[in-house]
């Protein structure tokens, strides 16, 4: 029997997908039209019913989120749609708003009828020229249709390169004219959110699987995955392997049934290390191909689901210089508004350089996890928590090979033996 | 470069998508760039005017995001991802011989400026990787050699379109109108998913 | 008093039992147990950020315990919640210490040349909670230092541990957004945007939070170490705000002066001029000696004896009058009330060195004397009214006041003037526009409610029948009313009686009672009981010969209209001058006693409100005497005693007198006057004093001079068009005085009207046109 299960992907391969024609053709805005003539206290509690958790890391339950938005306030509403995709490795959010945008957009109207909101926000990064083409036009597209505009607005808002507007309240500090840095907790969004009004922020993902929610009942959606985690999802497979791409499957598929399917890691090679699901989740290993790929097992073996980016490194890795690149990311990426965060992510690409490079002693890598120590769950936000990941699950995994870097006096990886193009002469 | 009447329309229908106007700021910013090439003075005072900020608010915003820019930058600007997946796949090799093609370093622009250059940060294409963004549409898969065939397709005029993208490169400035919100007519053109994209529906349509 | 009571809270804080008001942050309700937790971007008035972390604790609440260390600056206590700080947690301790290292990491350490070395936070934290030594072995951040952010203020930005305190101040406080967090991550700083300078009225407080030395002042600059200063708490003397603060002096020299703490007044803010303005005690020219005129009729220096003999002889010699500027302190004012009406036998005083009104003199009396109303009614009004009133130019603090309540709760303002000022933007207050000299019947049309406030400037008494007006409006709709000089020492000079219309204590010269009681206190069988002369009949009396002699106490003649006309009084009369500095008085003056500046004395004012606002002499070792001293031995001089030898016998004396219980002195209606017809090039002007301005106790301060405003001439778009005139182009303003030439800058502004600052660089409208306020003048193309 099959592994895979496309739902979000099931139409992505008809060459018009990204059209409201090809939309319709199969079913299209029927799941609004079914959402709407329901009674939205309803719509939640089938969201609750279907077990739909966040897409975008943290997994909490969608139905949930929406219960959260005080009712009968009197307030303009506001749904928010987290597409500022940007945690490395992760990969889905784009291709699905480049084949299919609409999907989304129906998931908005069913969201923002079941939320009692008007108004929607689709906060796109600003570094996908045709995604936000596409989904402007499906935007443009819908409201000539009178889909859109009548009850529900939806507008496009493309951010400018932040990866910590993909944190909620960053976002929505952004979203309203502001330097994207996260805002305190409490007041959380469901209490005052954009323009501190009731707002749900959701990912892509999560918003687009409300349609085939409400076609298909709760009982459907309910009969994929594991006990506590739900539906299906977009597992994103990317590196050294054979056949890289989007393998949508039901929760709890394991890394060894996706690889399979990939056609394993590239030949001659063999897994290394890689991530559950993007950067800021614990590295995984080889003894991890196992797990399965739900909420819980990924926790239970020391790391997170996040997004399903599944990125694979094969044995011609450096893990340090992985570690050192996560880490540049994450300090370009701080926003500034931390002590722990700016200054932390600053001096750990310090250390992480000169370990790289052969310098130091093993006494800079009790540094490095003290740092470490200091800047988890000091921090303001959950960017600092995540640069630590790498790092401190590396050296758990990989300590000798830091330890190779400093008796080296360098690194003693070829970077070109893992290439895509090693042998094709580069 | 001064702005139009028609140019402070658009400014103006930009502003009137938001609840609140300061919302319309980054649109605002990308459509200042747009039409300038990049975060000018005159448009940073013209963005406060309009929304009733003072400059230095607009500065705050403007200096937060990379992808607005201080300086002029090129007609084409190739961004090269060196986060750790495509940099371990190739990302670091082209970016170096990009450099040195073009004898420009990290965010220098060509003589001609034609090309600007620039390592970016993972681009949500990783199952593509060793990713190029051109004018941030999509270059997928590249080598050294391939990287090194576009740029100088951008200097002889003429670029190679994207991999996934429409069936012309645009301009920098055209492609920050895009990034304004406002719509060029071409999302239809280009493919609707590249092969890695549709990868797990064709297996499953093959009963994997 | 509160309106509800406030529900109150007990934690447990390291093993200590509190108990706060619903809604205290942790940190706050550790203070209250004595127990410091590190902070630097905490600030009580300021929104929490949370960005700093340097205040971590360790949190449960009903026996659940936080996964992780928690910012106690923007946690409020919760019943049953138990807080364990650096003293009792070593997780919390741990995450202290760690952040502590990582601000140290980018910090440059140049503590040994730094000005706030000695009383920084940072500095004084590292001590307490930071490690012996670094471990970090890397390249430190490195910016160009320092930059001015305006002429004022320098910016060092390796020093910036970003705590947003300036940035959060200047937009949560002042309104004014001009610094700004930019770029991001660890290259995030503070900056300016390039075209447009910190130039806020407010900027030096940044300077004065900022928890290390990225803000600094440049008058401050390297000129001292903090322990080498003395301090003493001060109140400021530039206008009636009332701010408390701080003087600090090294050596006899007043080196600096920061805001106090008064929770009632100005909270822990002051302006900049309140800040910077402090050059003139050390002026140079400061008169030290006594002088003389001498045959010859030149001032040549005397002895004390020589120079109170020649002045007692010449006063008692012919009928004198008593000139008080509104800067005395309510003591000196006082001191001058009781010599006039003891030593001369007159009423015949006014403090009032400005454009007046004898329609202002009677609503003084009427409304203004005993008047209670506060800054606790701005912070409780439904609505404020300003009328003849800007805030943010003439009483800072009182925009402040206005500002916090317009940000917390959307306060409603409107304001009722020609020009639409900077302040009235910010305030989003509804504006309601007239022409000069017009503005009676827009206040007679404002519905007001007994929980309203009105404020009223001196700039009301220049529009005839206004305070009519303005009385009426308080009296109908019950609403609380508050007259807001600009100087300091106004409020004092009429409590003191340094009026014509006023005896001590609010009064009525024309009331048999209080002259008595008055007499009683003074140990005098009677008092003078005609009301006494205005500023400008004593003026107008020197001319007709009715007045001899002026003892001119801290004038400025070129604050006066008709200010050639004061000048040749002053030229005309036997003038004894008591001055801190040369000026247009002691050049015409036959005797000129130094007096002692502020910094020099101890003493009180009334600010606006009637709340004393005492000091102590800052500068101790000044051999300057008080005014009323220098009065006392005049008197003396004169065979007549009033026994104010000594600020303390007149803080004595004055605290015996209560205020007058009996009836107020009515205020007669005035009515306003119909509008003049203007030709094409005719405009009626308007103006104020900026708060930075050519006023004399800003002299010598460029640094503080290079912030002001930008000098510019108001027209309105249709008078732009009829000239064909563009912002920036050169206007000509005249009157049969003379003209002005000032760039047009084309803003909200009644059509018929043209505003200027009044006293500034290239703007001295009282000296150059003798127009002020709804006079007609000529305006056209330069």
């Amino acid at each position: 029997m099959t592994k895979l299960a496309p739902v979000l992907s099931a139409h992505w391969d008809e060459k018009d997908s990204f059209t409201l024609e090809a939309y319709k053709r199969h079913g299209g805005y029927k799941a609004s039209e079914k959402a709407l003539a329901m009674d939205p206290d309803a719509v939640i509690q089938l969201v609750k019913d279907s077990g739909l958790r966040g897409r975008g890391g943290a997994g909490f339950p969608t139905g949930m989120k929406w219960g959260f938005i005080p009712q009968g306030d009197n307030k303009d509403h506001y749904l928010v749609v987290n597409a500022d995709e940007s945690e490395p490795g992760t990969c889905k959010d784009t291709p699905l708003l480049m084949a299919n945008p609409h999907v989304l957009i129906e998931g908005c109207i069913i969201a923002c009828h079941a939320i009692r909101a008007k108004h929607a926000f689709i906060y796109i990064r600003g570094e996908v020229t045709h995604v936000v083409r596409r989904v402007n036009q499906a935007i443009a597209d819908a409201y000539a249709a009178e889909i859109l505009g009548k009850g529900v607005d939806v507008v496009l808002h493309i951010g400018a390169g932040a990866y910590i507007c993909g944190e909620e309240t960053a976002l929505l500090d952004s979203l309203e004219g502001f330097r994207g840095q996260p805002r305190l907790r409490p007041p959380f969004p469901a209490i005052a959110g954009l323009y501190a009004r009731p707002t749900v922020v959701n990912n892509v993902e999560s918003i687009s699987s409300v349609p085939a929610i409400v076609m298909n009942g709760a009982e459907w959606y309910q009969s994929m995955g594991t006990e506590k985690s739900k539906g299906t999802t977009l597992y994103s497979l990317s590196g050294h392997v054979v056949n890289p791409g989007q393998f949508e499957a039901p929760l709890g598929i394991t890394l060894r049934e996706i690889l399979e399917l990939a056609g394993g890691v590239r030949k001659g090679h063999k897994l290394k290390f890689w991530t559950p699901g993007g950067s800021s989740t614990p590295l995984f290993t080889d003894e991890h191909l196992d797990v399965p790929l739900d909420y819980e097992g990924v926790a239970a073996a020391g790391s997170m689901l996040g997004t399903k980016a599944l990125q694979i490194f094969d044995e011609t890795t450096c893990v340090v210089r992985a570690v050192l690149r996560w880490t540049e990311f994450y300090k370009h990426e701080s926003c500034g508004k931390c002590t722990p965060c700016r200054e932390g992510t600053w001096w750990l690409v310090q250390i992480l350089r000169d370990l790289e490079a052969g310098k130091g002693t093993e006494a800079d890598l009790a540094k490095l996890l003290d740092l470490c120590d200091n800047i988890m769950g000091r921090s303001f936000c959950a960017l600092g928590d995540g640069a630590t990941s790498p790092i401190t699950s590396s050296i758990k995994y990989f300590r000798d090979e830091y330890i190779a870097h400093l008796t080296n006096g360098g690194c003693p990886f070829d970077p070109v033996a893992s290439t895509l193009f090693v042998g094709a002469g580069a | 470069m001064a702005f139009s009447p028609e140019d402070l329309k658009i400014m103006d229908s930009i502003i009137k998508r938001y609840p609140r106007p300061r919302s319309a700021i980054m649109p605002l910013l990308h459509f200042v760039q747009s039409k300038a090439g990049y975060v000018t003075n005159e448009g940073i005072e013209l963005i406060a005017k309009q929304l009733e900020l003072e400059a230095a608010e607009v500065t705050a915003v403007s200096t937060f995001y990379t992808q607005y820019k201080p300086s002029a930058i090129g007609e084409y600007h190739v961004g090269v991802c060196t986060n750790t997946l495509c940099a371990v796949m190739g990302g670091d090799a082209i970016f170096a011989s990009l450099k040195d093609h073009l004898g420009i370093e990290n965010d220098g622009v060509t003589e001609d400026g034609k090309v600007s250059l620039e390592h970016i940060e993972c681009n949500a294409a990783c199952d593509y990787a060793p990713v190029v963004m051109a004018n941030w549409e999509f270059y997928d898969n590249q080598t050294v050699e391939s990287a090194k065939e576009l740029v100088d397709s951008m200097r002889a005029g003429n670029p190679k379109p994207p991999t996934r993208g429409p069936n012309k490169l645009v301009t920098w400035k055209e492609a920050s109108a895009v990034l304004a919100g406002l719509n060029d007519g071409l999302a239809h053109e280009g493919v609707q998913a590249g092969q890695p994209t549709l990868l797990g529906l064709k297996l499953s349509k093959e009963g994997k | 008093m509160s309106d509800v009571a406030v529900e109150m809270i007990t934690v447990v804080i390291d093993g200590f039992e509190v108990t706060v008001p619903k809604g205290t942050l942790v940190i706050r309700a550790a203070e209250q147990l004595g127990i410091q937790i590190p902070r630097f971007c905490d600030h009580p008035l300021l929104d929490p950020v949370g960005a700093c972390r340097q205040c971590l604790v360790d949190i449960e609440i009903n026996g659940r315990a936080f996964p992780k260390p928690q910012a106690s600056c923007t946690i409020p206590v919760e019943t049953g919640m138990i807080v364990k700080t650096q003293l009792t947690s070593t997780v919390a301790e741990k995450a202290q210490r760690g952040v502590m290292e990582l601000l140290l990491v980018n910090h440059p350490l140049d503590c040994p040349v730094c000005d706030k070395g000695g009383e920084c936070p940072l500095q004084n934290q590292a001590m307490s909670t930071g490690q012996g030594s670094s471990r970090f072995e890397g390249v430190k951040r490195t910016f160009e230092k320092p930059i001015n952010i305006s002429s004022q203020v320098l910016l060092d930005r390796e020093r910036c541990v970003l705590c947003a305190r300036c940035t959060r101040f200047s937009e949560q406080i002042a309104s004014d957004p001009f610094i700004t967090l930019n770029e991001r991550g660890a290259l995030q700083q503070v900056g300016i945007y390039e075209n447009k300078p910190f130039e806020s009225y407010f900027s030096g407080n940044t300077v004065q939070i900022c928890p290390v030395g990225a803000l600094t002042g440049a008058a401050y600059r390297f000129r001292a170490r903090p322990f080498d200063l003395v301090s003493t708490p001060s109140a400021c003397e530039h206008c009636a705000s009332g701010c408390d603060m701080r003087t600090d002096v090294r050596r006899g020299k007043t080196l600096r002066r920061l805001a106090g703490e008064d929770a009632t007044v100005n909270e822990e803010w002051n302006c900049d001029k309140g800040r910077w303005a402090f050059k003139y005690i050390t002026a140079a020219d400061r008169l030290k000696v006594p002088m003389i005129r001498n045959e010859s009729g030149e001032l040549v220096e005397a002895s004390w004896p020589e120079a109170l003999a020649v002045a007692a002889e010449g006063l008692k010699a012919q009928k004198s009058a008593v000139l008080v500027g509104g800067r005395a302190t309510h003591e000196d004012a006082y001191g001058y009330s009781k010599f006039a009406r003891l030593a001369l036998g007159t009423n015949d005083i006014d403090f009032r060195a400005r454009v007046t009104s004898d329609e202002e003199r009677e609503f003084i009396a009427a409304h203004v004397v005993n008047s209670s109303t506060t800054y606790r009614d701005i912070d409780k009004a439904d609505q404020v009214l300003l009328v003849g009133f800007e805030p943010e130019e003439e009483s800072p603090i009182v925009f402040l006041r206005i500002n916090k309540q317009f940000r917390k709760r959307a306060l409603k303002v409107i304001s009722i003037g020609s020009k639409e000022s900077i302040a009235v933007e910010k305030l989003k207050a509804q504006f309601i526009k007239v022409a000069p000299g017009q503005e009676a019947a827009a206040v007679s049309s404002q519905n007001l409610t007994d929980k309203s406030v009105i404020l009223v400037g001196e700039r009301a008494s220049e529009s005839a029948g206004l305070l009519t007006a303005v009385a009426a409006l308080a009296q109908s709709s019950d609403a609380k009313l508050a007259w807001v000089p600009r100087r300091a020492g106004e409020r004092g000079a009429i409590q003191a009686g340094a009026i014509g219309n006023l005896l001590p204590g609010g009064r009525p010269v024309s009331d048999a009672t209080a002259r008595n009681e008055i007499a009683a206190l003074w140990s005098v069988n009677s008092l003078p009981s005609n009301i006494g002369r205005s500023t400008s009949e004593i003026i107008a009396a020197v001319h007709s010969d009715e007045i001899g002699a002026l003892l001119v106490g801290g004038v400025d003649p070129l604050d006066l209209d008709d200010n050639h006309s004061a000048l040749a009084a002053l030229d005309k009369a036997f003038v004894v001058s008591l001055e801190i500095a040369p000026s247009e008085v002691t050049s015409r003056a036959d005797v000129v006693l130094p007096v002692a500046a502020v910094a020099e004395k101890s003493g009180s004012f009334l600010n606006w409100e009637g709340r004393a606002r005492s000091f102590d002499a800052a500068v101790n070792d000044s051999l300057n005497r008080s005014d009323l001293r220098i009065l006392s031995m005049i008197a003396e001089e004169m065979g007549t005693s009033i026994n104010l030898g000594t600020v303390t016998a007149a803080t004595k004396e004055i605290a015996t007198i209560k205020d007058w219980q009996g009836e107020r002195s009515k205020m007669r209606s005035v009515s306003a006057l119909a509008q003049p017809n203007l030709s094409t090039n005719e405009a009626l002007i308007t103006s104020w004093r900026r708060l930075l301005d050519l006023g004399t106790l800003q002299e010598g301060e460029e640094n503080l001079a290079g912030t002001a405003r930008q000098t510019v001439a108001v027209i309105s778009e249709k008078r732009a068009q009829a000239l064909g005139v563009a912002d920036g182009d050169l206007l000509k303003i005249s009157t049969a005085e003379g003209f002005v030439t000032l760039p047009a800058l084309i803003e909200n502004i009644h059509d018929d009207a043209l505003w200027a600052p009044r006293n500034s660089r290239g703007s001295q409208l009282l000296t150059k046109l003798n127009a002020v306020h709804g006079e007609v003048v000529t305006v056209v193309r330069a």
